[in-house]
C-alpha cells in the first residue's frame, strides 16, 4: 500500500523532563516538493528532525511520542544509520567532509564499491578492495546529476565553499533509493550567486521525485524555491500551507507571533537628547559562526538596548568584540572614550562589564567558589579584594566573604553558601553569579548576553526585574542580547535586529510583529517588494 | 616563467624533503670523517635494515588510522620475547622453532594490541603520551613475568635459562647454539629453498582456486575478475625457474646461496624498479590510454637508472661487492611493504584512513571508529611482534629485561627520519628512514673518535638525534594542529 | 521558611558529599593507600624496624618533595603535568657543578664554619640553578604556548633531548675540580659526583634528631615546608590566582583581561626553576650529585607522585604534593627491605613497583583526563 506522501509525521510531542519542546506537530510531505519547515531559534525545528533521524539523545532522553511514516509504513528509527538506510539522507549546516580526500572518496564515504579478493574470503569483506572504477563512474554520474562540471579526482582541500556544499548533496543522492533529503540552512555559507545556484540543483532533484525538507531562516529563498510549508513556534504547529497562499509577511508574522502576552511590552520611553553612552561605528567582528559585519548605533545613557536576530546571524558578535573576546575592528566609544579593542582588558578598564553567553566556558571558574567568582575580575582588573602581607598583596578573604554574602542575599542565589563551587549550582544560580561578579565590576555599562538562556522561570523574572531596577535606580546604560524576541519586547527601549552581521532596522518595542518578522528575515521595512515573495 | 614553475617545484621538493636532507648532509659529513671504508659501512648498513625495517613498517598503520605514532609497539616486541623464551624453552630450534615462536606471539600480539586499543580510545588525542607510559607499565608486569612468575610461580627446570637461585630468567638468552639454534635461520634461508616453497605454494593455490571454482560451479576463465591471467603471471615463471634450477647448473649454484651479493642485490633493485615503472607508463600511455601520465613513475625511472649508476662507480663498487644481503628477510620486507599498500586499498584500510582524517566524519559515514582504531593497533602491535622476532634472529642472542625497551624509540625516529609525521607516513619514508638513521647510528661514534677525540660524543649525539627528532615531530605536529584550530575558527 | 528548605537540601547533599568524596579519591589512590598500609604492616610482622624505616620515608619525602611541588605552578598554569621537569633539573645541575668550581677556586674559603659552608654552597648553587632554570623554562614556556594540548607528549621529549644535549656538554665542559672530572679520561665530568667537600648533607645535617631509631631530618624537612609555604602564599596573591584561572579557564581569565599565554610561562618558569632547587636538595641529601642519564625518567616519578596525591591533569593542590610524596616514597622505601626478606631470590621488585605505581597511576589520570572524547 503505497501512500500518497514520502513522509508523515503525525502528532509528534517531545519533552525533556518538565520542559515541553515539540506538541502536537504534523508534517507531510509528497515526493518531488519542496518543504520548508520555518520557526524561530527553539521553536523545535532540530528536535523535530532529530527525531526524524533517530538521534540518540532523543532515545536518552525518554523518546517521543506521536507516529512517523515513511512511504505509508510506521518506522521508529534508533539510529541515524536506520534512518539513512530507509532512504532518507540530510545535508549539514558544517560539512561532513574530509579535506584530505578525492570527491569520489568524499562522495563514497563509508560506502565505498569493493570486489572479493583471496584475503577477504578467509576474513570477511571488510579485506575486500575498492573498485576504484565503479566509484568514480558512480561520483562522476551523481555529479553530472546536479550539474557540477569538476574532476572526482580533485581533493576537497582547496576547493571553494560552495563546491564543498554540492559534494555533500552530490553524496546523499548518490545513495541508493534515497526518497527524502534534508538541507538544513544550507545557503548560511554561500554566495548569493551559489545560493541561486544551489536552489536550482535543489528544484532540479526534486524534479525526479526526491523530496526536499528545506529549513532556511532567508523567507526570499523560500519564496523562490519551495512549495509547501511548515511554520513552528514555541514547539506547536502554527500554520501548513502552500507557498502560493502566502506571502513573506505573513510568514514572518507567523513565526515571531504573540508570545509576549505574559510579559508585556515596554513603555516606550525616547533617550534622543541624552548624553551618548556607547556609541559604535562600522564594528566587524572575527568571531566564528557569530561574524559581524558592519555596525553601526549609538546607546543613549540610561537606555536599555536590545539587539535581537536568529541564532549565527551576529547578534552574540556584537557583545564580544566590544568586549575584546573576538578579534575585532572599528570604532568603539564608551563615554567619549575611545576603546582600544585589540588590548585586551581595555574594556574592562573604561568600565564595561560584560556577562557572556557562554556561562559555564567564559563566566564562571566552575571549580572555584561563588565568593572567588565574584570578586575575581574586580581582584585581577583593579585590585581590589587584597591585603598586604609583608612584601606580598595576598587575598583579602573576609573582604570577599562579606562581599560574597552580600550579593548572595541582594540577588537571591540559592545556596548552602559562598563556598559553595559555581559549577555544583543550577542555570539560573549561575547567572545570578556572573551577574554579581559583573556588578561588583561597579560598571556604567553593562552588556549582558542571553541573561535568560537555559534558566528556570523565577530566576529569569528576578534578573530581567533586576535590569529593570538597575537602571531606574542608578542609571546603569544596559545592551541585552537575546535570542527571545518577547523578552527583548518586554524590556528595552528600543531593539536592533541583527541578520548577516549587520543591523537591518531598529525598532520600537512595540513595532508589529509582520515588522519584526520581516527584519529576522533581513528584509528591513522598506524594502520594496516584501509583499510579492521577493522573486530575484 | 616555466623556470619560475620550475624553481618553485624545486624549492616545494626541498622543503617537503627537509628532514631527509639534512639527515643525508649529516650521514655525509659523518662518513667522511668516520675514516670507515665503504665495505664495512654497507656490510653494517645492509645487516642493520634487515634487522629493523620490518619494525619501522610496524608503525605505520596506526598513523594511518590516525593514533599517531605507536609509542607501544614496546608491547609487541614483549609479546616476541615473551614466545622467544617460552619455545626457547620447550626445546624449538632452526627455522621451524621461528615459526613456533611466530604463531605464540600472533595471540599475545593479538590480546596486547586489543587491550592497548581499547585504552587508546579511552584516552583520544593523547595516544602518544599514553602509549610511553603503557610501554614502561606494561614493562613493569614484563619483569614481574621474567623476575618472579617464571621460577617463582611456575616451576622451571631448564636451568640453564635461569637465574641460579632458581627464582627468575638470565638476564641473556642465547639462540646461537643447540639445543635452541635460532640464530639466523631467517636470514639463512636459501634462494632455492624459497624457490621450491613458492613453487609448491603457487601449485597449490592454483589448485585451490580450481576447485573452489569447480565446486562453485563458477565459470573458470582467464580474463576479468576472478580470472586466471593474474595467477598465471606468477605460475608460468615460477615455474619455469624451477624447471631451470634442475637443468642450469650455475644457476642452481647461485639458487643454494642464502646471501644475495650485494652488487647484484643493488643492480638487481634498480633494474625491478625501471621495469615496474617502464610497465606502468606503458600501461597508462597505451592501454588505459590516460591523457597524463603521472611524473613519479619518470621520477623513479630516473631514480633507478641512478642507483645503477652509482654501483658503477669503484668505492661503492667495492663496497657493495663484499655484502651479502639476506634474501629471504628482505623478501619478507618487500612483502610488507606491499601488503600495505595492498591493505590501504581495502574496504578497512579506507576506513582506517577516514578515521585517522576526521573522527567525526568517519562516524557520520557509519564507520565504527573505535573498532576500526582497535584493529589498527591489533595489526600494528602484530607486525612490531614479528619484526621483533627478525630482530632477535639475526642477534643470536635476547637481552631478556633489555632488547624491548628501546624498540619503540629508534623505529619512530628511524621513521621520522625518513620524512615521516604524526599524522602521515608512508612505506617510502619507513625505508629512507631506517637507511639514514642506520647509517647515523653506525658513523656516528667513528666521526666523533676522529673528530673529538671520544666515541662517546658520538654515543650521546645519536642518542639525541633519536630524541630530538621525536620532540621536533611532536612540536610541528602540535604546531600545526593548533594553528589549523585558529584558522578554522578564524 | 527558608531554612527549613535549606536544611532540607542540605540532608542529602551530605551524603552526596561523601559519596562523591570517595569518588574523587580514586580506585587507584586506595589500592595505594591500603598497600602502603598493608606494607607497614608487613614489615611490623617480619619484626623489622619500623622506626628506623619511617625515618627514611621522611627523608625521601624531603628529598623528592620540592621536585614534586614544581608540578603545582605547571598543572595550575595550565600546561599540565610537567614532564619536562628534567630542564630544570639540568638547570640545577649546571648549577651544582658551577658552585663546586667555585668553591675549589676557594670562593667560599672565608666562611669557617662548616655548616655554614654547606649551607653557602648549597645556596651559591640553587642561586645559579635557578637562573640557568628559570631563562630555559622561560623558552620552554614559550615553546609550550605553541603546542597547546599536546604538552605532555611534547614535554616528555623535550626534557629527553635536553638531556641529550647536556649529555653532551657535561662530556665537554672544561672543569678542574677534582671531584668533577672523570678519572679515566682526564676530561669531562663522572657519572656520580661525591658532594662530601660541598653541599652534601648541607641541610640533612641541620637540626637532625633521633626519636629511638627514627631519624628525622628536620632541616631538609624544613626546606621542603617552606618551599611548599612559600607556594601556598603564591597562590593567594594576585599573580597566582590569575595563572590558576588561566589554567581552569583560559577563556574566562582573557575575558578578565588576563594574558593567559604569559600566565602560562610564568607557571612553567616557577616550575622549571623548583626543578632545579628540588635536584640539588635531592642530590644533598642523597651525597652525590648523577650526572648524564640519571634524571631521564624523574618527571615520571614527580608527575606520578603528585597524581597520587589527589591532583589531576588539570588541578593541583599542596596538600596533594604533600601526601602523593609521602606515599609515593613510602611504599618504594618499605618495599626494598621488605623483598628482601619476603622474596630473597628476586632483584628488582622496587623497580617493578616503581614502574607499575609510577606508570599506573599515570595512565589513569589521562584515560580520566579526556575520557574517550
Amino acid at each position: 500500500m503505497q501512500s500518497e506522501y514520502v513522509l508523515e509525521l503525525s502528532n509528534i510531542r517531545k519533552a525533556y523532563g518538565e520542559n515541553v519542546v515539540l506538541n502536537g506537530v504534523s508534517l507531510a510531505v509528497k515526493p518531488g516538493e519542496i518543504h520548508a519547515l520555518l520557526g524561530e531559534n527553539g521553536a523545535g525545528k532540530s528536535t523535530l528532525m532529530n527525531i526524524l533521524f533517530g538521534m540518540t539523545m532523543i532515545h536518552e532522553t525518554g523518546g517521543y511520542e506521536g507516529t512517523v511514516k515513511i512511504s505509508g509504513e510506521e518506522v521508529s528509527f534508533t539510529s541515524p544509520n536506520d534512518a539513512l538506510s530507509a532512504g532518507i539522507g540530510m545535508v549539514h549546516q558544517e560539512f561532513m567532509l574530509i579535506p584530505g580526500f578525492t570527491i569520489t572518496e568524499n562522495i563514497k564515504l563509508g560506502r565505498e564499491d569493493t570486489l572479493p579478493t583471496v584475503l577477504s574470503h578467509l576474513f570477511g569483506k571488510s579485506l575486500e578492495r575498492l573498485d576504484h572504477a565503479k566509484m568514480d563512474s558512480d561520483a562522476r554520474k551523481s555529479l553530472d546529476a546536479i550539474g557540477m562540471g569538476i574532476e572526482e579526482h580533485t581533493r576537497i582541500m582547496g576547493l571553494p565553499v560552495g563546491y564543498m556544499q554540492f559534494v555533500e548533496i552530490a553524496r546523499e543522492i548518490d545513495k541508493l533509493g534515497i526518497k527524502l533529503l534534508v538541507f538544513d540552512e544550507p545557503t548560511a555559507v554561500l554566495t548569493e550567486s551559489e545560493a541561486s545556484q544551489l536552489l536550482d540543483v535543489m528544484k532540479s532533484i526534486a524534479d525526479k521525485g526526491i523530496a526536499i525538507i528545506f529549513i532556511s531562516h532567508r523567507l526570499s529563498e523560500i519564496m523562490t524555491a519551495a512549495h509547501g510549508m511548515t511554520v513552528l513556534r514555541d514547539g506547536e504547529l502554527v500554520a501548513t500551507k502552500p507557498v502560493v497562499e502566502t506571502s513573506v509577511t505573513e510568514i514572518a508574522e507567523l513565526m515571531v507571533g504573540r508570545s509576549i502576552d505574559n510579559l508585556g511590552i515596554a513603555q516606550e520611553e525616547t533617550f534622543a537628547g541624552k548624553p551618548v553612552a556607547l556609541s559604535i561605528r562600522d564594528l566587524h567582528v572575527d568571531m566564528p559562526g557569530e561574524a559581524v559585519r558592519g555596525v553601526t548605533f549609538d546607546v543613549h545613557e540610561g537606555e536599555i538596548f536590545g539587539i535581537g536576530g536568529m541564532a549565527g546571524q551576529g547578534k552574540v558578535g556584537v557583545a564580544n568584540g566590544i568586549s575584546g573576546l573576538f578579534p575585532a575592528d572599528g570604532s568603539v566609544e564608551v563615554f567619549g572614550e575611545r576603546l582600544d579593542l585589540l588590548k585586551l582588558g581595555d574594556a574592562l578598564d573604561k568600565g564595561l562589564a560584560f556577562v557572556s553567553e557562554d556561562r559555564r566556558g567564559v563566566g564562571l571558574l566552575l571549580e572555584e567558589s561563588i565568593a572567588h567568582n565574584i570578586m575575581f575580575r574586580v581582584m585581577a582588573t583593579r585590585q581590589d579584594f587584597l591585603s598586604s602581607f609583608g612584601f606580598a598583596k595576598l587575598l583579602d578573604a573576609g573582604k570577599m566573604n562579606k562581599h560574597a554574602q552580600d550579593m548572595v542575599e541582594l540577588l537571591d542565589i540559592r545556596c548552602h553558601g559562598y563556598r559553595q563551587k559555581v559549577g555544583t549550582l543550577s542555570g539560573g544560580n549561575q547567572q545570578k553569579v556572573c551577574l554579581a561578579a559583573a556588578l561588583t565590576m561597579k560598571p556604567r555599562l553593562l552588556i549582558v548576553s542571553e541573561p535568560t538562556r537555559g534558566i528556570d522561570i523565577g530566576a529569569k523574572e528576578l534578573i530581567l526585574n533586576y535590569l529593570t531596577k538597575l537602571r531606574k535606580e542608578e542609571g546603569l546604560t544596559v545592551i541585552m542580547i537575546s535570542s527571545e524576541l518577547a523578552e527583548l519586547r518586554s524590556l528595552c527601549d528600543r531593539v536592533a535586529i541583527v541578520s548577516d552581521g549587520k543591523i537591518v532596522s531598529i525598532l520600537s518595542p512595540n513595532a508589529s510583529d509582520a515588522e519584526y518578522g520581516l527584519a529576522m528575515s533581513a528584509i528591513a521595512p522598506a524594502d520594496p517588494d516584501n509583499e510579492k515573495g521577493g522573486v530575484q | 616563467m616555466t623556470q619560475d614553475v620550475f624553481y618553485n617545484k624545486v624549492r616545494e621538493i626541498f622543503f617537503e624533503n627537509k628532514v631527509v636532507i639534512m639527515f643525508a648532509v649529516i650521514c655525509l659529513f659523518a662518513f667522511y670523517h668516520s675514516g670507515m671504508t665503504t665495505t664495512m659501512f654497507f656490510n653494517e648498513l645492509f645487516t642493520r635494515f634487515g634487522r629493523n625495517t620490518f619494525m619501522v613498517l610496524s608503525l605505520l598503520i596506526p598513523v594511518v588510522a590516525g593514533l599517531g605514532l605507536n609509542f607501544g609497539i614496546v608491547l609487541g616486541a614483549m609479546a616476541a620475547q615473551i614466545a622467544m623464551f617460552l619455545i626457547v624453552l620447550w626445546g624449538g630450534s632452526g627455522l621451524l622453532g621461528i615459526f613456533w615462536v611466530a604463531l605464540l606471539a600472533t595471540p599475545i600480539a593479538i590480546v596486547f594490541g586489543y587491550l592497548v586499543g581499547r585504552m587508546f580510545n579511552s584516552m583520544k588525542g593523547s595516544e602518544m603520551i599514553g602509549g610511553m607510559v603503557t610501554a614502561l607499565f606494561a614493562d613493569g608486569f614484563y619483569q614481574f613475568l621474567f623476575l618472579f612468575v617464571f621460577g617463582g610461580v611456575i616451576p622451571i627446570a631448564a636451568t640453564r635459562l635461569m637465574i641460579p637461585t632458581g627464582v627468575g630468567v638470565l638476564n641473556a638468552i642465547n639462540i646461537g647454539d643447540s639445543p635452541n639454534y635460532m640464530r639466523q635461520v631467517i636470514d639463512n634461508v636459501s634462494m632455492l629453498e624459497i624457490l621450491n616453497v613458492s613453487f609448491i605454494a603457487a601449485i597449490a593455490f592454483t589448485a585451490g582456486m580450481l576447485i573452489y571454482k569447480l565446486a562453485k560451479k563458477q565459470p573458470i576463465t582467464l580474463r576479468g575478475e576472478g580470472g586466471f591471467s593474474k595467477i598465471l603471471l606468477f605460475l608460468v615463471p615460477l615455474t619455469l625457474a624451477y624447471i631451470a634450477s634442475f637443468v642450469i647448473m650455475p644457476f642452481l649454484f647461485f639458487l643454494y646461496q642464502d646471501r644475495l651479493n650485494g652488487l647484484v642485490g643493488v643492480r638487481l633493485g634498480a633494474v625491478t624498479l625501471a621495469l615496474y615503472n617502464i610497465y606502468q607508463i606503458v600501461q597508462s600511455k597505451f592501454v588505459l590510454k590516460q591523457e597524463t601520465t603521472p611524473v613519479r613513475y619518470y621520477i623513479y625511472l630516473g631514480v633507478a637508472a641512478l642507483l645503477y649508476a652509482i654501483t658503477l662507480n669503484t668505492i661503492i663498487y667495492s663496497g657493495l661487492e663484499h655484502v651479502g644481503v639476506p634474501v629471504f628477510t628482505y623478501l619478507l620486507i618487500a612483502g610488507l611493504c606491499f601488503f600495505i599498500k595492498w591493505f590501504m586499498n581495502t574496504r578497512l584500510g579506507q576506513n582506517m584512513r577516514t578515521a585517522g582524517q576526521n573522527r567525526a566524519v568517519a562516524t557520520a559515514a557509519g564507520i565504527n571508529v573505535d573498532r576500526t582504531r582497535v584493529i589498527a593497533m591489533i595489526m600494528s602491535t602484530l607486525l612490531a611482534s614479528y619484526g621483533q622476532i627478525i630482530m632477535l634472529q639475526n642477534f643470536g642472542v635476547m637481552s631478556t629485561y633489555g632488547s624491548h625497551t628501546q624498540v619503540g624509540l629508534y623505529a619512530i625516529a628511524a621513521l621520522l627520519v625518513g620524512g615521516a609525521t604524526v599524522s602521515r607516513a608512508s612505506v617510502k619514508h619507513a625505508i629512507m628512514g631506517v637507511l639514514l638513521f642506520h647509517s647515523l647510528f653506525i658513523l656516528a661514534p667513528f666521526a666523533s673518535a676522529n673528530l673529538m677525540g671520544s666515541a662517546l660524543i658520538g654515543e650521546y649525539f645519536r642518542f639525541f638525534a633519536a630524541n630530538g627528532v621525536i620532540a621536533i615531530a611532536l612540536v610541528m605536529h602540535a604546531w600545526q594542529r593548533t594553528t589549523k584550530r585558529k584558522a578554522v575558527t578564524a | 521558611m527558608s531554612s527549613l528548605s535549606e536544611a532540607k537540601a542540605e540532608q542529602p547533599s551530605i551524603l552526596h558529599t561523601v559519596q562523591k568524596a570517595a569518588a574523587d579519591f580514586g580506585l587507584p589512590r586506595v589500592i595505594i593507600l591500603t598497600t602502603f598500609i598493608m606494607l607497614f604492616v608487613l614489615a611490623g610482622i617480619f619484626n623489622m624496624n619500623l622506626p628506623s624505616f619511617f625515618g627514611d620515608v621522611l627523608r625521601r619525602w624531603g628529598m623528592w618533595g620540592i621536585l614534586v611541588l614544581a608540578m603545582v605552578p605547571s598543572i595550575q598554569s595550565g600546561i599540565g603535568p610537567n614532564f619536562g621537569i628534567t630542564v630544570g633539573i639540568l638547570g640545577g645541575m649546571l648549577g651544582a657543578v658551577l658552585s663546586i668550581e667555585m668553591r675549589s677556586a676557594g670562593v667560599f674559603d672565608f666562611i669557617t664554619n662548616a655548616t655554614m659552608f654547606g649551607i653557602s654552597t648549597a645556596m651559591a648553587a640553587i642561586v645559579l640553578g635557578v637562573f640557568f632554570a628559570s631563562i630555559m623554562g622561560a623558552l620552554y614556556g614559550m615553546l609550550l604556548n605553541r603546542v597547546k594540548g599536546s604538552e605532555m607528549a611534547v614535554s616528555v621529549y623535550v626534557g629527553f633531548s635536553a638531556l641529550a644535549i647536556f649529555n653532551i656538554v657535561w662530556a665537554l665542559i672544561p672543569v678542574r675540580t677534582s671531584t668533577l672530572i672523570l678519572p679515566a679520561t682526564g676530561s669531562g665530568l663522572r657519572q656520580m659526583i661525591n658532594l662530601t667537600d660541598d653541599f652534601g648533607g648541607a641541610f640533612d645535617g641541620l637540626f637532625r634528631f633521633q626519636i629511638g631509631d627514627m631519624t628525622v631530618r628536620l632541616g631538609l624537612l624544613s626546606v621542603f615546608f617552606v618551599c611548599c609555604l612559600l607556594m601556598w602564599l603564591f597562590m593567594r596573591s594576585r599573580l597566582g590566582m590569575m595563572m590558576s584561572a588561566a589554567g581552569s579557564n583560559p577563556a574566562y581569565a582573557r575575558a578578565s583581561g588576563i594574558n593567559v599565554d604569559r600566565m602560562r610561562i610564568l607557571g612553567t618558569t616557577i616550575s622549571t626553576a623548583l626543578g632545579a632547587v628540588g635536584i640539588i636538595i635531592y642530590a644533598q641529601s642523597f651525597g652525590f650529585l648523577q650526572m648524564y642519564n640519571a634524571p631521564q625518567f624523574y618527571g615520571f616519578t614527580v608527575v606520578a607522585s603528585v597524581l597520587i596525591g589527589g591532583a589531576t591533569v588539570k588541578r593541583a593542590r599542596i596538600f596533594d604534593v604533600l601526601l602523593g610524596a609521602f606515599l609515593f616514597n613510602g611504599i618504594l622505601t618499605i618495599a626494598l627491605p621488605l623483598a628482601n626478606v619476603m622474596m630473597p631470590d628476586v632483584p628488582g621488585v622496587p623497580e617493578m613497583l616503581r614502574l607499575i605505581i609510577t606508570n599506573g597511576i599515570i595512565l589513569y589520570a589521562l584515560s580520566k583526563a579526556k575520557g574517550g572524547r
